[in-house]
């Protein structure tokens, strides 16, 4: 099939790949990415629950406005799209749960 | 406190890194502050420590060039800093800046503002839930991490980024499982006669669509998403044919999907001007509500420059070209001198000014797409609050965005309103049955951004505090 666009994906290289956990389960990430990007790749699309329901939520805007993707890094609330990812980085989840 | 700056640059994208760089060749102390880790902004946003090697893009090799630009000039960068208050006590501005985990103030005569835009996404039902993200927000992780947000993603929004968005995913390896956009062919038909202004962004956009339609990627003209499901994750996306004013109005289709790309156009970010006293005026053709700003970026306020999509959406070549001419006038305005605009720059700025606006009115969203909000969608995401309960508080008297945002918090979440106030300037405007013009976005207040309270409380520690002996009993 023609393609007008090519599959470039193949001629990305990324840097090394380092550990992070979250929720204490491991991740991998490459040394440098958002901790966003780094999450989104291994599956774990919900980082947190939002206040008044309960429901889902995770990264949506990317770039730092919309507070949707924010996780406890040490006690402190921070955007993970903001946030790059290094070795035995301790990512945390945000359970506000229903009021 | 550190020494004044001659001008202060917010905003390093191609407006506000060419401003900056034009003030300082012409010999002005230039301070350019940007929440990005190195300048480009959103447009040319740099790629994550993560990307040793990558393909070239046109916005890649934009913004390197922009990178080396301002790095090799006498601009002092201060990458990974947020303004969150502005204050002009006397005759000099007076920022606070979030630079890492400090607060920096910082001093300036004059302050150019290039706070770019953010997007308008209509809520619908499910899109809240993970694996949605915004049309601009998904461009960002391509350009950052280039990385999509799934294995098999729905684009839809409206004018040109729809394409933009469809087309880098395939490039980077993933898959369109539709395209859903509201706009018609004809909408596009009648956007050619201005597109001929820039043939090389024609020539682009048509390959896109070329290579799209070659896929056989379903691309669904004249729809809308109206609902996305899933628990925990996005699984299905539905959407409808929608009429001329871009209601919904057909048969519920249904396609599955990972991840959604959503978005309805941009929205100049004001906030910033608002808070230094520019006056906005509604100007839906430049995506919003914009600061009054002129051609060389001048406001009303004196001393106070605007330039770039911040001051209307037109598009990154009139921002390139409004940020040279906002460098020269601020610069003037500094050495007490009438600017003297270059004749030629200011041709160059109204025919890609033209061009970026025919975009924009391709994406501009129009009345009908509120419908696609139903009662149960949330549309406040910071506090969960849906349509019906910010339609009951209009209903009750609430008749401004400032009203809906002190009765119901409406606005005063983590985001500070950025992603639900424009929506619900429209409802106001719908139900009270006034134009939109008369329903201002609401009052900005610091912090712009948020701030945690260990950079403002400085270095002690709980046991510094001084606590007096209790009084004797």
């Amino acid at each position: 099939m023609i393609r007008l666009v090519p599959d470039q994906s193949r001629q990305v290289v990324r840097s090394e790949k380092v550990e992070i956990t979250f929720d204490g389960r491991p991740v991998q990430a490459y040394r440098g990415e958002s901790v966003a990007a780094a999450l989104l790749r291994a599956g774990h699309l919900r980082l947190r629950n939002a206040p008044v329901d309960g429901a889902p939520r995770g990264t949506f805007c990317c770039m730092g406005l919309c507070q949707e993707c924010v996780v406890k890094i040490e006690g402190s609330v921070t955007e993970s799209c903001r946030l790059a990812a290094e070795n035995g980085l301790a990512v945390a989840s945000i359970d506000c749960g229903p009021l | 406190m550190n020494a004044t700056y001659d001008i202060v640059v917010l905003g390093a994208g191609p407006a506000g890194a060419n401003a900056a760089l034009t003030a300082a060749k012409a010999g002005a102390s230039v301070a350019l502050i940007d929440e990005g880790t190195q300048p480009g902004g959103q447009v040319w946003r740099p790629k994550s420590a993560a990307i040793v090697e990558a393909p070239v893009t046109p916005e890649s090799r934009s913004g390197d060039a922009l990178r080396k630009s301002v790095a090799g000039s006498g601009v002092t960068l201060m990458p990974g800093a947020r303004l969150w208050q502005i204050e002009r006590p006397e005759t000099v501005w007076e920022l606070q800046v979030l630079a890492g985990e400090r607060n920096v103030p910082l001093r300036s005569k004059a302050l150019v503002l290039a706070t770019g835009a953010r997007e308008y996404v209509q809520p619908v039902p499910g899109w809240t839930l993970p694996g949605v993200v915004g049309l601009a927000g998904a461009t960002a992780l391509f350009k950052q991490e280039l990385m999509v947000s799934g294995t098999n993603t729905v684009v839809s929004g409206t004018g040109p980024l729809v394409f933009y968005v469809a087309s880098e995913i395939r490039r980077l390896g993933g898959t369109v499982a539709a395209i859903v956009t509201p706009n018609s062919r004809r909408d596009w038909l009648g956007a050619f006669p201005a597109m001929l202004q820039r043939p090389d962004l024609l020539a682009r956009g048509a390959r896109w669509i070329t290579d799209l339609m070659l896929a056989g990627v379903p691309v669904h003209w004249r729809h809308a998403v109206t609902s996305v499901t899933g628990s925990d994750r996005v699984t299905e996306v539905c959407f409808r044919k929608v009429g001329a004013n871009w209601s919904p109005d057909g048969a519920e289709q249904m396609v599955k999907a990972d991840s959604l790309c959503l978005g309805n156009g941009l929205i100049p970010a004001i906030e910033t001007a608002q808070l230094a006293g520019v006056p906005v005026r509604h100007a839906p053709e430049l995506g919003s509500w914009v600061p009054e700003t002129n051609e060389d970026g001048s406001t009303p306020v004196p001393g106070l420059f605007v330039c770039g999509d911040g001051a209307g959406i037109r598009g990154v070549a009139a921002a390139e070209v409004h940020g040279k001419l906002t460098g020269n006038a601020a610069v003037s305005w500094v050495a007490g001198r009438n600017p003297k605009p270059d004749a030629k720059l200011v041709d160059v700025y109204r025919k890609s000014a033209r061009f970026g606006l025919a975009m924009t009115a391709l994406s501009i969203p129009r009345s009908g797409l509120q419908a696609l909000t139903t009662s149960e969608t949330v549309v406040c995401r910071c506090e969960s609050l849906t349509q019906k309960a910010i339609r009951d508080e209009i209903a009750s008297g609430a008749g401004s965005t400032n009203a809906v945002k002190s009765g119901l918090r409406c606005g005063m979440g983590p985001c500070g309103g950025k992603y639900c106030q424009t929506a619900v300037a429209r409802m106001i405007a719908a139900i009270d049955g006034r134009a939109d013009a008369e329903i201002s976005p609401p009052t900005p207040r610091p912090p712009l951004r948020p701030v945690p309270v260990s950079a403002l409380a400085g270095d002690f520690d709980y046991g510094d505090l001084p606590i007096p002996k209790p009084a004797p009993l």
